[in-house]
């Protein structure tokens, strides 16, 4: 079944009776999802819609986080006494194996490439679907498979992968780790690696090439620009990973010896092609995210975006930079070129500072109203300020020589990563859900969420610095009571179970939003960019009307005609093409 | 077309750069084939865009001045559902799984795989653009 997209039209700002920007009251639901093609699963099955598909990739990574935290609480129940016996040796490896590969490849980067982006990206650019609908779909099977392969790699003889998140070579191959678990793992990587760069194919043609007349590329929100470039890091990265583990499949079964010593191969390589790979990898699962906070930050202090080209600059800077800094993670193995990838390194603190310096430019003067969204957001920044400042720390060789494999280290990266995926990934949940869904979540629980949540994440990770300077190594399963490591491995417990229990609140306000529905309206947070414009959930194929598009807040321009400035982004020659229009007008 | 041929280009531009101070460098061949491989991702399809920008009228858009009255008409057809792509996925993930278990799973993938195939290319050409 086809169906033809016409343009839509245009709304002219002085008609009456267009979106008004607080609603109109009432669920949108029945009006909003007429009928297209079979019902019930098949529909499910079937279907090409963006908004569908990302519903499904939002759901499914939020699956894979609840079961990856659930093996995290796991970890900590393990560590919080010396000589613990809750999980043997074989398990605790395959445990935190899978804690990272999950978190890291089915639920951070799906949930906002797959899921956000697939929903936000083509309403934010005024198109109708994004470009390759039968190709995202696509998309979203294979990363189903991978995720379901990778899930139930637990059920198989010889258990789950066990080698850590990053399979280094020979650790990884088929006589130190035998067994389907980690063919498994290997394969579930092929296969959401797919997945992942036809997204990323996606997001790149939607963003040149489907953007409304007036939307354009100086006026893209700056999630969508992130997306864009986020996109493009997905085509650096995936093909590299996908090839490492093509390798390292033959290696293990049909006799080649790319990664072994004893064939003459190199070891070493797996880290390079690896973490070619797994650095841009950190940036695709950061960009999104970075892209979030950036739109929500100016809604909720009732202001522009300060410095909106110095953004979009800063974060082409952070994905060029992050393809030149792989080896970082190797500055141990001896054998890279420690000043080239050190100064690269440090290179990635000055975009970001800029970035963080827009953020506060835009807070500053502003009227800011500290809702669950702007909340989350707020929390991001500390997180994320203190994850980042530490991994200045570790770009610098002699400190990574002291703290490699250290849990300095694994408190650095979970504080980066919950900062970018957790805080600022929540923070687009809250942000866009009545988007989404045409209901609003509560705020009193969306807020205790949000503070269970920052106290449990600081008690959880800050004592893992010090351990870490103690000297506790990374992916041990027990230690002596004689390490003096008990008291502040019991603290990083407590925090995580208080960061588990956060989620309660988070599932009762789902329910409830459902069960007690309040209607949302088209733009519950008087946004700016388009995709407050369509009705909330938004119509098949988006948009039945189209303000016009003149500066990166068309919707803001349209409800607020009194604020508006047609000017913004100096298009000069559009203001004096005008200018003359009106003096012709006047003078004839 | 103009901003994004120039947005791939420079990216192009920068890892070609990158790429050759790491070869004098490092003397490494896996990070230096990295780099200029993604040189070229950003500077074949950047040279592209910016080669045609000259030569056709901007995109909508890329007009700032563009209503969108001035886009109006058949933006395209889209496929409305299909089932295509869910066999070829799971086509793909049989033939995956055929790699871990064995041929026996061959046919299934193969089955799912032709099929999905076949019944995406008769979709596009039956729906094609109206």
């Amino acid at each position: 079944m086809t169906t033809t997209i016409e343009s839509p039209d245009l709304i002219e700002p002085e008609e009456p009776g267009g979106p008004d920007g607080h609603g109109h009251g009432e669920l949108a639901h029945e009006e909003a999802h007429e009928h297209h093609g079979p019902h019930g699963i098949l529909n499910w099955l079937t279907s090409t819609d963006h908004k569908v598909i990302g519903k499904s990739y939002m759901i499914t990574a939020l699956v894979t986080f609840f079961l990856s935290g659930a093996m995290a609480l796991v970890i900590r129940a393990q560590l919080a006494n010396p000589t613990s016996s809750l999980v043997n040796f074989q398990t605790y490896n395959e445990l935190f194996t899978m804690h990272g590969s999950l978190m890291l490849y089915l639920f951070a980067g799906p949930f906002a490439f797959g899921g956000l982006a697939n929903y936000i990206v083509p309403l934010q650019v005024g198109a109708p679907d994004m470009a390759y609908p039968r190709l995202n779909a696509l998309s979203y099977w294979l990363y189903l498979g991978g995720a379901s392969m990778m899930t139930l790699s637990f059920v198989v003889a010889g258990g789950a992968a066990s080698f850590g998140w990053v399979a280094y070579a020979p650790l990884s191959n088929s006589i130190n780790s035998p067994g389907a678990g980690t063919d498994m793992w290997l394969m579930s990587l092929g296969l959401t690696g797919f997945s992942a760069i036809f997204t990323g194919v996606n997001l790149v043609a939607t963003i040149f090439y489907l953007r409304a007349p007036g939307m354009t590329m100086f006026r893209v929100p700056i999630f969508s620009w992130n997306m864009l470039v986020t996109g493009i890091l997905i085509l650096i990265a995936f093909p590299v990973l996908f090839g490492a583990v093509v390798m390292l499949f033959c290696d293990r079964h049909f006799g080649t010896h790319i990664f072994s010593v004893q064939g003459g191969g190199v070891p070493v390589l797996w880290q390079h092609l690896f973490w070619f790979f797994g650095h841009p990898e950190v940036y695709i699962l950061a960009l999104p995210y970075f892209g979030i906070v950036t739109d929500i930050i100016p809604v909720f202090s009732r202001k522009p975006l300060f410095g909106y080209r110095g953004m979009v600059f800063a974060t082409l800077s952070i994905a060029a930079l992050s393809t030149g800094v792989w080896a970082h993670h190797m500055f141990t193995t001896g054998v890279v070129l420690l000043p080239f990838f050190s100064l690269l390194s440090y290179l990635i603190a000055v975009p970001t500072g800029i970035k963080f310096f827009n953020w506060i430019g835009t807070m500053w003067g502003g009227q800011v109203s500290f809702q669950t969204p702007m909340l989350f957001s707020m929390g991001f920044l500390f997180a994320f300020l203190m994850g980042g400042v530490t991994g200045v720390l570790l770009a610098s060789p002699p400190v990574d020589f002291m703290t490699h494999d250290t849990y300095f280290v694994v408190a650095h990266f979970h504080q980066v990563l919950i900062g970018t995926t957790v805080f600022a990934g929540f923070a687009g949940f809250y942000f866009w859900y009545p988007k989404m869904f045409g209901r609003m979540l509560s705020e009193r629980l969306g807020k205790l969420h949000f503070w269970f949540l920052f106290l449990g994440f600081w008690i959880t990770f800050m004592p893992q610095y010090l351990l870490g300077l103690k000297g506790m190594p990374r992916r041990i399963a027990d230690y002596l009571t004689t390490n003096g490591w008990t008291g502040l491995n019991q603290l990083s417990t407590v925090g995580a179970f208080i960061i588990g229990f956060s989620f309660l609140f988070f599932f009762v306000n789902l329910v409830s939003s459902w069960r007690k529905p309040v209607a949302a309206g088209d733009n519950p947070w008087d946004g700016g960019a388009l995709e407050w414009f369509t009705s909330s959930p938004p119509p098949h194929h988006n948009f039945t009307h189209l303000p016009p598009i003149r500066s990166e807040r068309p919707t803001w321009d349209y409800n607020h005609p009194e604020h508006r400035k047609d000017e913004s982004h100096g298009d000069k020659r559009h203001r004096e093409h005008e200018k003359e229009t009106e003096t012709v007008g006047a003078s004839s | 077309m103009r901003v994004s041929g120039t947005f791939l280009a420079l990216i192009g531009i920068f890892f070609g750069i990158i790429g050759l101070i790491y070869w004098f460098t490092a003397y490494e061949d896996a990070g230096f084939l990295m780099l200029i491989g993604s040189a070229f991702l950003g500077m074949l399809p950047g040279g592209y865009y910016l080669w045609w920008s000259r030569r056709m009228r901007p995109l909508e858009g890329d007009r700032p001045d563009a209503t969108p009255s001035s886009g109006a008409g058949v933006i395209d057809s889209f496929p409305g559902s299909s089932i295509w792509p869910f066999l070829l996925g799971m086509g793909a993930l049989f033939a995956t799984l055929t790699f871990i278990f064995g041929l026996w799973l061959a046919p299934i993938a193969a089955a799912l795989g032709l099929s999905a195939v076949i019944g995406g290319i008769v979709e596009s050409r039956r729906g094609g653009t109206v």
